[in-house]
């Protein structure tokens, strides 16, 4: 049995010209100990499926379908239930350290409040598990860091606090959105290595949100790809590296800088635009943008086909190609 | 802006070092000159206004006679050139002489001191219903946004910071004494009541001191309706503006993070948000506060309250020259309080805040 394991997940946003569905009939599971990657264009529903899962929608936001979370509903659970929920069972970090950690209050109260607020335990034994954490996630100092503020360090730093915070009450599912994309290249490699060992080190499981296949690549161990609120295609990381069949996931994959072979090749990029929340196309989402659509792409919405027990796309038209022809 | 002094450590240290007192020294300094500023403001200003001080306090009959007018003039030393007026003034004015009313032929210190701690009674307690009432309206409101709570705190807000001044009080006199009977009326105390022995000027503070508490209570009573129709519009602008502020705090990724971690509303309020949301609510309040004065001129004159607002209307009518300049001198003196006051307390609500100098 998965850790998680959300079913026809549905996230309805209220915008200004009314709801709109940002997340659509999503299923996935994760693993006890799994990473799994999810990916996918700005405004594709990543993070508004990590949110859901945490009952922390924006204003007027809902969600419908079911999410199940060590053998239990969460969906529909209560307020009060959410809160020993978050922070407790599931952890979550953000995107920009430089915003998601408070600039008012001492790394010792964000790596310990919600420590203390959970698990009841003393001022000293939270103060020596946040220690402990300053120095898993490799903070140089811990001591002095407890007293200090957050803008006393940098993003790279920031983001390991923000990691160490988000293990405070051992949670077992750890949500990670976008962890590198704010941070310099140079310690994104940094902090992905300390995801994954923390994975080894704690049997976590962690659900990776990013747009960067590049970043997915190293981490996870499978990896599933959003388009227009919906899945387009999942599988091991490997699998889809090396096997994409749905045309979008073969777009991006050729989008990876990696793959330009020589200099006098230009980056090749997806025509078009994702499209904006409200305003998904009908049929498959990809549609417009999508060389291979035929007719009937335009009205059905793509089911699910299996390419191997692991590996499925929602596309109707590309198994019948040759993962060579569909690339151009 | 800082003037630079000697070489001496001590100087250097307390008007360039980080610290807590050279900020407050810095700080008082520039009140300094701020204060200097709006003395020569508020003198040229006042030299400008068309009028002739010399027609509004004389009557027909000795305006038309030379000698007294040359005599009043001499008196009030309206004869000399205007930069010598100022300098003159401002020389009077460090030694704690404000000058002699022309309406009221007192020197104007003294009828500041007993007109000021009348308004700064109903001031104080001004300040202090509209910021508590105010911050929790603003929170609860925020808290509750688009929902009931919401939805009729931000009419009332609304109405607070929409009516004028004047007519609240002439409503909240008609109805709350002449329709309910609850406020007791006009003035400071009932008719032929004996103030308490002089010592702040304030007569609840007065009458505690004196340990007679049924002047106190009557003092009280008095000063209530007053002080509440004064913090209507400052509760208006308090409660906009903290739940203004706190919807905007409650948009950072830090409060998201903090209800990600699974803490109660309670604290993720008062610890994320309220923090954040205090500096800038601060600020308003400090004007908001500081406009009061401006606010009780109006009140005072409806409740016949014998403050500062009353004298200042008085000495405005009469083209009191040196009574205006003493009332301006008082506010503008509140109003760089308050400021200082609000920067001090940044400095205490985020210890981190280094002063930019």
């Amino acid at each position: 049995m998965s850790l998680l394991s959300v079913k026809d997940l549905t996230v309805t946003l209220a915008t200004g010209s009314g709801d709109a569905q940002a997340v659509r009939n999503l299923s996935f599971d994760v693993g006890h100990g799994e990473i799994l990657g999810i990916a996918g264009e700005s405004g594709s529903g990543k993070t508004m499926t990590a949110l859901s899962l945490l009952g922390l929608l924006p204003y007027k936001g809902r969600a419908s379908g079911s999410i199940n979370f060590n053998g239990r509903e969460i969906l529909a659970s209560t307020k009060r239930e959410y809160r020993d929920l978050r922070g407790k069972e599931i952890a979550m970090i953000f995107q920009d350290p430089m915003t998601s950690l408070h600039p008012m209050l001492t790394i010792e109260v964000q790596l310990t409040e919600h420590l203390l607020h959970h698990r009841k335990v003393s001022k000293e034994a939270a103060r020596k598990v946040a220690l402990d954490l300053l120095a898993t996630v490799k903070i140089p100092d811990p001591a002095a860091a407890l007293t200090a503020h957050p803008t006393q360090f940098s993003g790279g730093m920031r983001q390991r606090i923000a990691i160490a915070s988000a293990l405070a009450c051992e949670p077992k599912l750890l949500i990670a959105d976008e962890p590198t994309t704010a941070l310099d290249v140079t310690v994104q490699a940094g902090i992905l290595k300390l995801l994954h060992q923390l994975r080894n080190d704690r049997k976590l499981s962690v659900m990776v949100i990013t747009h960067d296949l590049g970043v997915l690549s190293s981490l996870t161990d499978r990896i599933l790809i959003m388009y227009a609120g919906s899945e387009v295609e999942s599988g091991p990381t490997s699998e889809i590296l090396k096997n994409a069949r749905h045309p979008y996931t073969k777009g991006l994959i050729a989008a990876l800088p990696g793959k330009v072979k020589s200099a006098s090749k230009n980056l090749t990029s997806i025509e078009g635009m994702p499209p904006e929340l409200g305003n998904f196309p009908r049929g498959c989402a990809f549609h417009p943008r999508c060389i291979h659509a035929v007719d009937s792409c335009k009205n059905d919405l793509p089911g699910s086909l299996q390419i191997s027990a692991s590996h499925r796309i929602f596309c109707p038209v590309n198994p019948f190609l040759s993962s060579k022809e569909g690339d151009k | 802006m800082e003037p630079v002094l000697g070489k001496q450590g001590l100087k250097k240290r307390l008007l360039s070092g980080t610290g807590f007192t050279p900020f407050i020294v810095r700080r008082l300094l520039t009140s300094i000159l701020l204060v200097i500023g709006v003395t020569f403001i508020s003198f040229t200003i006042t030299q400008l206004v068309p009028g002739d001080p010399v027609a509004a306090n004389l009557g027909q009959s000795a305006y038309s006679d030379p000698a007294i007018v040359a005599a009043f003039e001499k008196e009030f030393g309206l004869d000399q050139p205007v930069p010598v007026q100022y300098i003159k003034y401002l020389g009077n004015l460090l030694q704690g002489d404000f000058g002699v009313s022309l309406s009221s032929k007192r020197p104007v210190i003294e009828d500041l001191r007993e007109y000021f701690p009348a308004t700064l009674e109903i001031a104080a307690v001004a300040v202090f219903l509209s910021f508590f009432v105010g911050l929790f309206l603003g929170i609860v409101s925020a808290i509750t946004r688009d929902k009931l709570p919401d939805q009729i705190i931000r009419v009332f807000s609304l109405t607070g910071v929409s009516m004028p001044a004047f007519w609240t009080a002439l409503t909240a006199f008609y109805i709350f004494f002449f329709v309910l009977g609850w406020a007791p009326g006009t003035g400071r105390l009932e008719p032929g009541g004996e103030p308490p022995a002089n010592v702040t000027g304030l007569f609840t503070i007065d009458a505690l001191i004196a340990g007679d508490f049924d002047t106190f209570k009557q003092a009280f009573s008095y000063l209530l309706l007053p002080a509440m129709v004064l913090a209507i519009y400052a509760i208006g602008v308090l409660t906009r503006f903290t739940r203004a502020s706190i919807l905007e705090i409650l948009g950072n990724d830090y409060v998201r993070a903090a209800r990600a971690k699974g803490l109660p509303e309670y604290l993720v309020i008062r610890r994320h948000v309220l923090r954040p949301a205090l500096l800038s609510i601060i600020t308003v309040a400090g004007v908001a506060f500081a406009s009061l004065l401006a606010g009780s001129v109006l009140v005072e004159n409806v409740f016949s309250w014998p403050g500062l607002g009353q004298y200042a209307y008085r000495a405005a009518i009469g083209l009191d020259l040196p009574g205006i300049m003493g009332v301006s001198m008082v506010v503008a003196t509140v109003y760089i309080f308050m400021n200082l006051l609000v920067d001090i307390l940044y400095r205490v609500i985020d210890p981190q805040m280094k002063d930019s100098k």
